[in-house]
């Protein structure tokens, strides 16, 4: 099986994301990049818990002024539910379905998007009350985590919409699927992160 | 739950083999995002509810949130099929330095 091949949905094979050795390399690169991401979030949730609620003054916000439930709640079901979106859409290639797909990775950046603008709207509430980058090591670590996380967010809609334009009227193949796969895991990771994120800034921001 | 190139000689058969085998994990999947909801609508109303002490409720959505993440590692990022022995390996070496510097950055900086 060479990459671009012509297939149809009895030819398909049943892995079509490791059937090349392109492929192959691709998802073991890949995989041993979201570890490096894991050590890299990791040392910054660390940086963020040791400088948690450490301000010059009194009068600057602390966590649990700052936060407020209903729009962490918001931004954590769009993305959970782009995870879920994004799976769908791998099903569809797995199942050689390409417009289906399409469809679904549409529906995954839109929610990714809808994530983004809420995460813009937060960080320019915070910045009016007072909680800025250079305003405390507190804001500094804030910022730097979740605005990392949204980077990685923004980063996740570019290749997304790329992906999906750059491969708009060629169907799958071997070449793209492990392309759309690697995507997917991107996708899942960034999930991944922010699960801790909304529990150990927001939530436990909360509990004080 | 491994999805290899199949082959019984028969076309057909193995097409409606894998489609039922794609559809069975779709199936597994949708279950997990079910209980990731409802994992992350508990640590929300843990938090919401005033009256847990912050002993409790901290290790607990921290336990809820390991819990969601190893359904999205094994099921959305498929680890529970064959093949994930190297990611793995990548994955928790990852976890391992991450959780050393975690642990050295909250004692080391703790007044």
């Amino acid at each position: 099986m060479h990459a671009e091949e012509k297939f149809t949905y009895e030819t398909w094979p049943a892995a079509p994301e490791k059937s090349t050795l392109e492929a192959k390399n691709k998802f073991l690169g890949f995989w041993f990049f979201l570890g490096g991401e894991t050590v890299l979030f990791a040392s910054l949730f660390a940086t963020y818990l040791a400088l948690k609620d450490k301000v010059p003054n009194t009068n600057m916000p602390l966590a649990k002024d700052l936060f407020e439930l209903p729009l962490t709640f918001v931004a954590t079901m769009l993305l959970l539910t782009s995870s879920l979106t994004s799976v769908y859409a791998m099903y569809h290639m797995k199942n050689f379905a390409f417009s289906k797909m399409m469809v679904w990775l549409g529906i995954t950046a839109l929610l990714g998007a809808g994530f983004l603008g809420l995460e813009v709207y937060e960080f320019s509430h915070y910045v009016h009350e007072g909680h800025k980058f250079t305003s405390s090591a507190f804001g500094s670590a804030f910022y730097t985590l979740v605005g990392f996380h949204g980077g990685h967010v923004a980063f996740g809609l570019l290749w997304c919409i790329t992906l999906m334009l750059r491969n708009a009227k060629r169907g799958l193949n071997l070449y793209n699927a492990p392309k759309f796969y690697v995507f997917s895991l991107y996708w899942h990771f960034i999930d991944v992160v922010w699960v801790f994120i909304f529990t150990v800034v927001y939530l436990m921001g909360m509990v004080g | 739950m491994a999805n290899p190139q199949l082959n019984s000689g028969n076309p057909r058969v193995d097409i409606e083999y894998r489609r039922r085998k794609n559809a069975e994990e779709m199936r597994y999947q949708v279950v997990s995002f079910a209980l990731m909801i409802f994992l992350t609508l508990i640590a929300f109303a843990a938090v919401a509810i005033k009256g847990f002490t912050s002993w409790f409720t901290v290790p607990f959505i921290i336990l809820l949130a390991v819990v969601q993440v190893i359904f999205q590692l094994y099921y959305f990022m498929h680890m529970s099929h064959k093949g994930h022995e190297a990611p793995s390996l990548f994955l928790y070496s990852g976890v391992l330095v991450g959780a050393i510097a975690i642990l050295a950055f909250s004692t080391i900086i703790w007044w």
